[in-house]
């Protein structure tokens, strides 16, 4: 593994203030300045990249790559999954009703804006929690975050229904600021026995390769969940960052938990703006 | 748009009537999934198929001698993200062009495919194929008794992360 | 198996979905640790109102859900293009599609 701890951020200043606030708080930097941060630190790094292609992560700096995905998005293997989770998204409950009559606008542009904060229970709020709630209010079993079939299936249709709409995540009041924030001291914590951060890779050596792999930007990483790695295998992007930990030698927070929760909350709102594209095919 | 289901096995051994007959039957099906169809190749080449090395899978289907031609594209990455799903596009401009012919030099078995091209299709195929390794993707071209070839070097890695 | 087509001018662009799982005879079963037998479409015939216009025949080393992209000159509104497949296990399937 090549090391990287060594690296010079280009802009030092920026980056210090976002650690700071991140790791020593009081909190001095709002979401806003922290996206803002975020893009122009990645500007410096890939000038010529429009940023509405970071949500195709480390294909955006890899026209070959690029290529292969769009002829394999143009129809893609996973297809059936898509269509069983239309299925499951479709079928009525024992008492009549279906998932569209949980969400707003039939389930059509809405994904954009998960997770939020909701202030009632306190606790930040994604698409999974949701689809969950819609089970529980209609009498019917939830579904386990992490069960490809059920969870997994649902939200590769269900998100789908939002392609094209722009991710818009509000982070609104201290409780929910108090959420974002614990999920960008996640995100600047080193973990595990490499002793790496989210942070470490995807924000001050994105755009350089570790071992073969390009490291993607993490602005847009949350766009376009769940992905079938390899055509096939769908992975939600709790399965993702657990995987992630895992590679860090880390223990696993739980897919579905708070801290994930938090995590997906301050990654998102980083993607505002940005198109949502469900479900995609990485590699 | 609809998706017949499967056969009983008397379309089936229809099928395979119709395959052994070659291009000059024309079936007549009075009922099934099956939609009456011509094939324009005998059977199966199992000999050019089941061949391990390019010389002998090249022998198998009469590629005695191969001419290079830029009249052949091959559009395939340069570094494969993935070995298990490689886009490969095939676009001949010789002028008819009977069949397309797809290998990966070092795969266990060389020859991926085959494409019988009737004169109403366009000479153009886009797939996708499974490499084991890294290795050239070899496209030949039949026309008029003539095989032309395009080939392409395609690395394959296998992902350490993966992003 | 999905299709879809599209007519661009006369020529019918036509992109077809197969779910085969395309066994390699290569692979072992995760659970079980016994070798996953061959199994793989052999045979795929496209026909353009009845007449056959492609005629493929495919190893193991097509990728798995077998996606191929071809197209049809001659075509019109109305026009009936069928797909049929056949895999060394003698499964089939067929599926046509309608130009519009």
């Amino acid at each position: 593994m090549i090391p990287l701890r060594r690296t010079n951020p280009p802009n030092s200043l920026l980056v210090a203030a976002l650690v700071t606030a991140s790791l020593a708080g009081p909190a001095v930097a709002s979401p806003e300045q922290d996206r803002a941060t975020f893009i122009t630190l990645y500007r410096e790094k890939f000038p010529s990249v429009p940023l509405e292609n970071y949500v195709n992560g480390a294909l955006m700096l890899s026209g070959d790559a690029q290529s292969q995905f769009d002829s394999i998005m143009e129809f893609p293997p996973f297809q059936g999954d898509i269509d069983r989770g239309r299925t499951l998204w479709e079928a009525p409950f024992r008492n009549g009703k279906t998932f569209a009559g949980c969400f707003a606008n039939g389930g059509h542009n809405i994904a954009g804006n998960y997770p939020y904060y909701d202030a009632v229970g306190d606790k930040v709020v994604t698409f999974e929690m949701d689809i969950n709630r819609c089970l529980r209010d209609n009498g019917e079993a939830e579904y386990k975050f992490d069960d490809k079939a059920t969870m997994g299936l649902i939200t590769a249709y269900a998100r789908t229904l939002s392609d094209g709409m722009a991710v818009d995540v509000h982070v609104e009041g201290a409780a929910a600021l108090a959420k974002y924030e614990q999920g960008k001291k996640l995100y600047f914590t080193r973990i595990g026995q490499y002793n790496f951060a989210c942070a470490s890779c995807h924000l001050f050596n994105a755009g350089k390769i570790l071992r073969t792999e390009i490291l993607s930007a993490s602005v847009g990483q949350t766009t376009h969940w769940p992905v079938f790695r390899g055509g096939d295998n769908l992975n939600t992007l709790h399965m993702r960052y657990r995987r992630c930990m895992e590679q860090m030698r880390a223990s696993p927070f739980p897919a579905g938990g708070e801290e994930l929760n938090s995590l997906e909350y301050f990654q998102s709102y980083l993607s505002n703006g940005l198109p949502m594209r469900a479900s995609v095919y990485r590699k | 748009m609809k998706t017949q289901p499967p056969s009983g096995k008397s379309s089936r051994r229809e099928f395979s009537r119709a395959l052994a007959l070659g291009s000059a039957y024309v079936a007549t099906f009075a009922a099934g999934w099956l939609r009456p169809f011509q094939s324009l190749a005998a059977e199966w080449n199992k000999t050019a198929f089941d061949a391990k090395v390019l010389a002998d899978a090249l022998k198998s289907i009469g590629a005695a001698s191969v001419i290079e031609s830029d009249q052949v594209q091959l559009k395939a990455p340069e570094i494969a993200e993935n070995g298990a799903i490689v886009p490969v596009e095939i676009t001949s401009r010789i002028p008819d062009t009977q069949t397309i012919y797809v290998f990966a030099d070092k795969n266990p078995q060389p020859l991926v495919a085959i494409f019988d091209i009737a004169a109403g299709l366009e000479p153009f195929i886009s797939t996708r194929i499974k490499m084991g390794e890294s290795s050239k993707i070899r496209v030949l071209v039949k026309a008029a008794g003539k095989f032309y070839v395009a080939t392409q070097e395609v690395k394959v890695t296998i992902g350490g992360c993966g992003g | 198996m999905k299709i879809r087509a599209q007519l661009q001018g006369d020529v019918a662009d036509v992109k077809v979905l197969m779910f085969h799982p395309m066994e390699t005879g290569l692979r072992k079963d995760p659970v079980t640790g016994e070798i996953i037998p061959l199994h793989f479409i052999r045979r795929v015939i496209a026909t353009h109102n009845g007449k056959t216009v492609m005629d493929a025949q495919w190893s193991q080393a097509v990728s798995k859900n077998p996606f191929v992209n071809f197209r049809i000159r001659g075509a019109k509104p109305g026009d009936k293009i069928t797909v049929n497949w056949e895999d060394n296990a003698g499964e089939k399937a067929s599926i046509e599609a309608t130009l519009n």
